[in-house]
């Protein structure tokens, strides 16, 4: 038995946002893998619930007029894994949502969820970062979209208001089409583990060089975070592995990973470094074998 | 307040009344009496609790009881043939001393179920992956995987036997 005070099941997106309106105590719950599991750690004493989950207009991939993406955020991790839209315009994306977890949680976990609950280690964040993701906010007062990479203020912490649903995760047709990239995440187990570190790196070639970088990184900062040097330190350079190291050196210049019973601060910069040009690399790999 | 919830449970059509702050998991052990379902950590984070719902497997100890209305939900309580004769799956594990405690297996064999009836053959490093929301300390995994394998490939044989 679950100690929460009580839970009301939304039976649309307009009456979730109308009982989170009229209810200010009231949390979302959606798959259930973060907010119950919090609630038997007692971290939300007497909470109050509304209920999204199941819910088939916020579930799902849609590809939008213009060709860019819209993700549902009930939609699970396993549906994101397996999504055909996904596997062919965002395939690294794919990459990150099997990096969760296990099999059971992947099947109700769902990643919008990943991205509300704020943490630093969500495995979808970097590489939904280097898509230049655009998260839209519903409340009773009307939408508005925010930036993922201004989503985010603080450990656990969200722009996020208690009444708003996040309602969809738009991703642009420049940001979903002609790009490689690559999602890693390092932890101690290869399943069922928080990442000690986690890493995105999409990229745009022309010729041998490498046109557009984007690199993000979970857990090395307090929140999810692009590495906006070394992005322009890639910028029109020509591939190498000696710039994959300078790009590893940039990385480390721009996150402040911490000590944590995880992994040492120390242990982490040598992920960051490590990760950096691995992720860079295999983004690469892809252009070369014509992705 | 009692919500009243009808799901399909091994087949049946069932009714209960719960407090909507009840886990499927105390549900199927406590209301219905299916032990097979274990309490391990009740986090999510041992595959223990395992349960089919719709077919995909599921951490019962993190789904909400009211979110089951007109679900299928598979036990291995329901994998038994009605004169008690156990099903292929549970054969195999026995036959390949996939079980020694016992206490991971029931969730191992629900996921082993989903893996077969999704009928793909898989190698070894793929069904280390799909079986990787349970924990066991006893066996070592080698063992579960043999008979997952095994279980696999002869289903898959049986499909691709000709009359």
């Amino acid at each position: 038995m679950y100690d929460f005070a009580d839970i009301y099941q939304a039976e649309s997106e307009l009456d979730a946002v109308r009982a989170l309106h009229e209810d200010r105590q009231a949390m979302v719950i959606a798959g259930g893998t973060d907010v119950l599991v919090g609630i038997r750690a007692g971290r939300y004493p007497s909470a109050r619930l509304v209920s999204v989950h199941g819910l088939e207009a916020l579930t799902g991939v849609q590809m939008t007029a213009d060709g860019g993406l819209r993700i549902g955020p009930c939609t699970t991790f396993s549906a994101l894994e397996s999504d055909p839209l996904i596997a062919r315009h965002l395939p690294f994306l794919a990459q990150a949502a099997g990096h969760v977890g296990g099999p059971q949680i992947r099947n109700m976990g769902t990643v919008g969820g990943n991205l509300a609950n704020g943490a630093t280690s969500a495995d979808t964040a970097p590489a939904l970062l280097c898509c230049n993701a655009v998260l839209e906010l519903t409340s009773w007062q009307g939408v508005r979209r925010v930036p993922l990479r201004d989503f985010y203020t603080g450990p656990g912490q969200t722009v996020r208001a208690q009444d708003e649903l996040l309602t969809a995760i738009a991703i642009s047709p420049a940001d979903c089409n002609g790009l490689a990239g690559c999602s890693l995440k390092y932890g101690r187990r290869a399943a069922m583990e928080i990442a000690t570190l986690n890493c995105a790196a999409l990229l745009r070639r022309e010729g041998d060089q490498i046109a557009e970088l984007r690199l993000a990184f979970g857990v090395a900062a307090p929140t999810p975070v692009r590495c906006p040097e070394a992005e322009a330190l890639a910028a029109g350079a020509a591939w190498s592995s000696a710039l994959a190291e300078q790009l590893a050196q940039a990385a480390l210049r721009e996150t402040r990973p911490r000590n944590s019973w995880r992994a040492s601060a120390d242990f982490r910069r040598r992920l960051i470094a490590e990760l950096t040009r691995r992720a860079v690399t295999a983004a690469w790999q892809q252009t070369e074998e014509g992705m | 307040m009692l919500r009243v919830i009808e799901f399909w449970l091994n087949g049946r059509r069932r009714e209960v009344a719960v407090d909507p702050r009840e886990a499927l998991l105390d549900t199927l052990r406590e209301r219905f009496g299916l032990t097979s379902v274990k309490r391990g950590c009740e986090v999510g984070e041992c595959g223990a609790c395992t349960v089919l719902i719709d077919g995909v497997s599921v951490d019962s100890c993190c789904y909400l009881t009211i979110w089951a209305q007109d679900k299928h939900i598979l036990t291995v309580e329901g994998l038994q043939k009605d004169n008690g004769e156990l099903s292929d799956i549970q054969k195999i594990f026995i036959e390949e001393a996939a079980v020694q405690c016992g206490f991971c297996t029931p969730g191992l064999i629900l996921s082993a179920v989903e893996i077969i009836a999704a009928g793909k053959p898989r190698t070894r490093e793929e069904l280390r992956r799909l079986i990787s929301g349970h924990l066991c300390r006893c066996t070592g995994y080698e063992n579960i995987l043999n008979a997952v394998e095994r279980a696999l490939r002869e289903s898959l044989a049986k499909k691709t036997e000709p009359n």
